[in-house]
């Protein structure tokens, strides 16, 4: 888990309100693991305080990729930054998907919502690697959220889009799409990354269904690192249910253990 | 080794504690400790305090337990935490391993707890002292805490003190009306330092939901937001308390941690800065030592307290 300190922009894509950075940082690419995140800073000074926690869309050897959208003042601050502008970033934090070879030759469904989809792409390149058939599924309110499709297809993963709003794709939400094709033709495994309700609703049908599948949570955090405390989800443990930090245990939890607020 | 490569002397003598350098780690913003071990050599600290312990393992507030404000940080963590049975058997015995002084923050809901702790506590060895958590504002109603009166701070000292065979540092609330009062109170019944301050009762409003941002209403202020406040009680406790004075509040730099010590205080806790840059803590000392360096100043603990008021 380094700290790197001296990581550089090198490429920026964005879509209105949602970027791609393309980071030097062979540090931190070298060890990274689908659905492991990294802690960004974002300001020399005290205002924002804290780092931003950013999913790994891609690594390599040569660094990580990170795809986010504006949310707030932090990620309103780093979408400002250029190539060749250094970032401070520690990682890869967390434990990340389940990737192993049961899934070599079977179809894993991977479900994202929104900014959801940033580590969907890393995950469903190391499914495919491991022999895996990765499915995409990808949602958002319009046809400008779902900026990373050309991506996903160009790579030659199989892609289903949804739209809130019906201007792209299945007409509704991303989890009714997902549902009608998990009721058609049950993969194997489901892996999801969204907003709490896509993933609350998507649980309740893997489990109908009989599905094992991960989610990746989102807190707000402190550290990164487990000491803060900060970051908590409910979860079922072997010794009873509580609190437990997204940061280390998770941010990818087995869905028979998260409890839905 | 107390001198460094730079010549400066780093140590600082507590009286009941000698320790490396001035620089803790604050209770809360540390986890078990362990958690840093990949970020730097814990030993190059002077010390560093445990997340508080309560006797059992206990659960916390719902989320959300942060805030982010400006320049700060509210939480509302409600000190979940293993308990002392747990800490004892999986965390402690890794914590021997570290030539640096570890330091338990105690808990308790009520007086018997607190002394339960300290009593188990007392039959583990590789503790150097207790830190007295007497004042923190997320475990009770609207922060209530035995911190907030001067009777309930003598009369919980007094009992822990004459309970304990390790030196005990209380860790004091800046809500209150008069710090020094409270201080005087902890110094009467016996601690050996007081340590200074908690964070301040505190709440965010999400103005289009019109909720509190935290889950818990009110939390803890942290971080620079309030260092120039912080820095005002430690100077008030110093220049009245004969024990020795741990100072705190939005120490992010070396040259925050030295006024700190210009204000009286003898040691200093890193806290907020730790999840900022996991190695904030050793980044301090290493800024001390430059600006002791730079100065000419031989030994850090020739400044402590050295505040020119007229």
């Amino acid at each position: 888990m380094p700290i790197e300190r001296d990581a550089r922009l090198r490429e920026v894509q964005s879509w209105g309100d949602y970027f791609r950075f393309a980071i030097d940082a062979p540090a931190l690419g070298a060890g990274a693991r689908p659905g492991q995140f990294v802690m960004v800073k974002v300001s020399e000074g005290p205002s924002p305080l804290l780092r931003r926690p950013l999913g790994i869309h891609d690594a390599g050897p040569g660094g990580i990729e990170l795809f986010f959208a504006v949310a707030g003042q932090g990620t309103e601050i780093l979408s400002r930054k250029k190539p060749g502008d250094r970032l401070d970033v520690i990682g890869p934090l967390g434990k990340g998907f389940t990737v192993d070879a049961a899934m070599r030759g079977k179809r894993v469904f991977l479900v994202g919502g929104g900014r959801g989809i940033a580590p969907l792409f890393f995950l469903a390149r190391e499914l495919a690697s491991a022999g895996a058939h990765p499915v995409v599924f990808y949602g958002g309110r319009t046809a400008a959220d779902i900026p990373l499709r050309d991506k996903f297809e160009n790579a030659g993963f199989e892609l289903l889009a949804s739209t809130d709003d019906g201007s792209f794709g299945f007409a509704g939400f991303v989890t009714g799409l997902a549902g009608r094709e998990i009721a058609k033709d049950k993969p194997a495994f489901v892996c999801a990354c969204g907003p709490d309700p896509m993933m609350k609703a998507l649980a309740a049908i893997t489990a109908e269904h009989g599905v094992p599948a991960e989610f990746s949570l989102e807190s707000i955090m402190g550290c990164g690192v487990g000491a803060c405390w900060g970051c908590v989800h409910r979860i079922r443990g072997e010794s009873g249910d509580g609190w437990v930090k997204i940061c280390e245990e998770g941010p990818v939890f087995p869905g028979e253990r998260i409890l839905w607020p | 080794m107390a001198v460094t490569a730079k010549g400066v002397d780093l140590s600082v003598d507590l009286g009941f504690l000698k320790l490396r350098n001035p620089v803790l780690t604050a209770s809360g913003t540390f986890g078990y400790g362990l958690e840093f071990e990949p970020y730097f050599e814990l030993a190059k600290l002077g010390g560093f305090v445990v997340k508080g312990l309560y006797y059992r393992p206990r659960e916390g507030n719902p989320p959300p337990r942060l805030v982010e404000t400006a320049g700060g940080l509210i939480n509302a963590i409600g000190l979940q935490g293993v308990g002392v049975e747990a800490f004892a058997a999986k965390v402690l015995p890794k914590l021997r391993g570290f030539d640096t002084a570890v330091i338990v923050n105690v808990c308790g809901a009520d007086d018997d707890e607190y002394a339960a702790v300290v009593e188990f506590l007392d039959r583990q060895e590789g503790i150097a002292a207790y830190e007295l958590n007497i004042s923190c504002p997320n475990v009770k109603k609207e922060g209530a805490c035995p911190a907030l009166s001067p009777r309930t701070t003598f009369d919980l000292v007094k009992r822990i003190k004459a309970a304990s065979r390790r030196p005990l540092i209380t860790k004091l609330s800046p809500n209150v009306t008069s710090i020094v009062e409270i201080a005087q109170a902890a110094e009467e019944a016996g601690t050996d330092a007081v340590a200074l301050v908690n964070t301040f009762l505190a709440m965010a409003v999400d103005l289009e939901t019109r909720r509190p941002k935290l889950g818990n209403v009110y939390g803890g202020l942290s971080g620079p937001a309030i260092k120039p406040i912080a820095l005002r009680m430690v100077h008030q406790v110093a220049s009245r308390l004969k024990v020795p004075v741990v100072g705190m509040g939005g120490i992010m730099t070396g040259t925050d941690a030295l006024e700190f010590l210009v204000a009286g205080a003898s040691a200093v806790e890193v806290g907020t800065a730790n999840f900022v840059d996991p190695d904030a803590a050793v980044r301090v000392v290493a800024e001390m030592e430059r600006w002791c360096d730079a100065r000419g100043v031989a030994a850090v603990r020739d400044i402590v307290g050295t505040l020119k008021t007229s």
